[in-house]
């Protein structure tokens, strides 16, 4: 049984991230597109955390920086959600293919 | 301790504010007619606060750092701030949620003042999520209207997407380095595959916050859709705010990279002055065509970052300063316009100056400044940025730059022409100016033609370091 190492983490964390711009890119529905950027965020939470212990086990900088990262992602979510609601109730739908009024 | 007030003076009487608000909302309810104009007068004890007490110096184990340099720039923020509250006054007071604007609109100022003084990565990055997310609060302020809640949803999606860009770069940065402290990182980075990679990152996030071309799709769209006060916000505050901190980041931290980053950012430079310049050509919409000359400005404010000496950094504080007269002199008169006629389109506005002399001059002279004529500051402006940019001697880059000066000086005109000379039957009718906004106006207007006369402003500027 092989140890997972930093390049499988950097691997899945690389994976995540490109899964997350795919999705955000392609997804139509505001929400999913809303998980894609958590997706990005997490991969991001990874890359340091897998920094932290393999590289550079004596700081502590890449696990702030984590934490830091989960309650800013809530609080970016929250707004979000808020904004995503509101549009709901003018445009009775959360598809980003029906908010086109703003264009060229 | 009586340092730790001095260094972060600027922050402290923010929250001070911030706070101030706060309870006035909790309590019972003002009315926007008094709340405004206390407002107003914090926010001008603010600014004139801001050149007292000014020290140098580091705090939280350097992770916050200020200099005289820096205090200049939160002065010119605030400044601008205080003209928002004056030449959108009309609208202010018509908002049901006057203080929580406010809450939210000096909240992402202190965030920008954080985000200035950061000497730390993670600090910068909550600052700059503490300058983003309450605009995109503010861009949705109009309930009512279907455009306010779309620009504001592009807002939060490109915004939070690309702070998730910035963060994949800083995640990089650290693993190969093992830091996160700027003034270490400039002399850790080695230019090694993985750090370039990063920087690309962390310069795409860059982008798309000050809308360079590749990433500034979401500009105008959410300029359009926003409330007049929430644009000019965005375009002068927030713009200046991240310009200033990009240029920290690009001299300071990836000095060691600064031949590849030069090649990126003629690049750029050009591509966004190009596009800005063709895309403002064809808008009908006033806060539209605003918004994509304020592209084609960040693009002459990229080829003073080019520069990479101290000049550089002289022009484009000496610039944004220049910049926040003559754009809130333009979103002022559109703002009053929009509000007591409901018109945007630039059609309408033929025949202004019969019957409204006062907006029109006021108009004609913030788009001369703009567009770079010389009496006006923003020839000054403009001068110093293509002087800085031509630090490198890469001449036909400074020649491609005239060009689009050109190009800009013809859809400025067509604005002009349309106030002063094309005829309209059914012109915009007598607007009453009420006094605050006629104040904000007079204030940009003066400091339209004052900034650019007095040269001791850009040489006091060249000697902040």
């Amino acid at each position: 049984m092989m140890e997972p190492g930093l390049y499988h983490i950097l691997t899945v964390s690389i994976a995540l991230f490109f899964i997350g711009v795919m999705g955000f890119l392609t997804r139509r529905n505001l929400i999913t597109m809303l998980m894609s950027l958590e997706l990005i965020l997490n991969s991001v939470n990874l890359n340091f955390i897998a920094f932290n212990k393999y590289v550079w086990p004596g700081k502590m900088d890449g696990l702030f920086f984590t934490i830091f990262i989960i309650a800013i992602a809530a609080a970016e979510a929250a707004v979000a959600i808020a904004i995503i609601i509101n549009l709901y109730r003018s445009n009775q739908s959360i598809d980003v293919t029906n908010a086109e009024d703003l264009k060229y | 301790m009586n340092e730790f007030f001095s260094l972060m003076k600027s922050e402290l009487v923010l929250t001070g504010i911030i706070f101030l608000l706060l309870f006035i909302k909790i309590g019972k309810g003002v009315k926007n007619e008094t709340l405004l104009p206390l407002i107003q007068v914090l926010l001008l004890a603010n600014f004139l606060f801001g050149f007292f007490l000014n020290k140098q110096g580091r705090l939280f184990g350097d992770m916050y750092y200020t200099t005289s340099l820096i205090v200049m720039q939160k002065n010119i923020l605030n400044l601008g701030v205080y003209l928002i509250s004056l030449v959108c006054a009309d609208w202010l007071k018509k908002t049901q949620h006057l203080a929580e604007f406010f809450l939210l609109m000096l909240s992402a100022l202190l965030g920008m003042f954080f985000m200035i003084s950061s000497a730390n990565l993670l600090i910068f990055y909550l600052s700059l999520e503490l300058a983003t997310i309450p605009v995109a609060a503010m861009a949705n302020f109009d309930l009512e209207k279907k455009t306010s809640a779309e620009g504001a949803m592009k807002m939060i999606l490109s915004s939070a997407f690309s702070s998730g860009i910035l963060l994949f770069g800083i995640s990089l940065i650290y693993g190969t380095t093992g830091s996160i402290s700027l003034p270490q990182l400039g002399q850790l980075l080695d230019n090694s595959p993985l750090q370039i990679l990063a920087f690309i990152f962390f310069f795409a996030a860059f982008a798309f916050k000050l809308s360079i071309v590749p990433f500034h799709l979401w500009t105008a769209d959410v300029y359009e859709g926003s409330p007049i006060a929430v644009t000019s916000f965005l375009s002068v505050i927030s713009k200046g705010a991240v310009a200033f901190i990009f240029m920290t980041m690009l001299f300071r931290v990836f000095q060691p990279m600064a031949h590849i980053w030069y090649q990126l950012v003629v690049v750029l430079a050009i591509a966004t002055m190009v596009i800005g310049n063709l895309f403002a050509l064809r808008q009908q919409n006033i806060k539209r065509f605003l918004a994509f000359s304020s592209i084609a400005q960040v693009g002459f404010i990229l080829v003073a970052v080019s520069s990479n000496d101290p000049m550089g950094i002289t022009s484009v504080v000496y610039f944004v300063l220049v910049y926040i007269f003559s754009n809130l002199a333009a979103f002022g008169v559109a703002a009053v316009i929009t509000e007591k006629t409901g018109k945007e389109n630039i059609d309408d506005y033929k025949g202004l100056y019969k019957t409204n002399p006062f907006l029109s001059w006021i108009l004609a002279l913030s788009l001369f400044s703009l567009a770079g004529i010389p009496p006006t500051a923003g020839f000054f402006g403009k001068l110093f940025l293509i002087t800085a940019g031509s630090a490198n001697a890469n001449y036909w880059f400074i020649i491609v730059v005239a060009l689009n000066l050109i190009v800009s000086l013809y859809y400025y005109l067509r604005v002009i022409r349309a106030v002063f000379m094309d005829k309209n039957d059914n012109p915009v009718e007598p607007v009453t100016i009420s006094a605050p906004v006629r104040l904000g106006l007079l204030i940009c207007g003066a400091g339209i033609v004052i900034t650019g006369m007095l040269s001791w402003i850009y040489d006091y500027i060249y000697t902040l370091k």
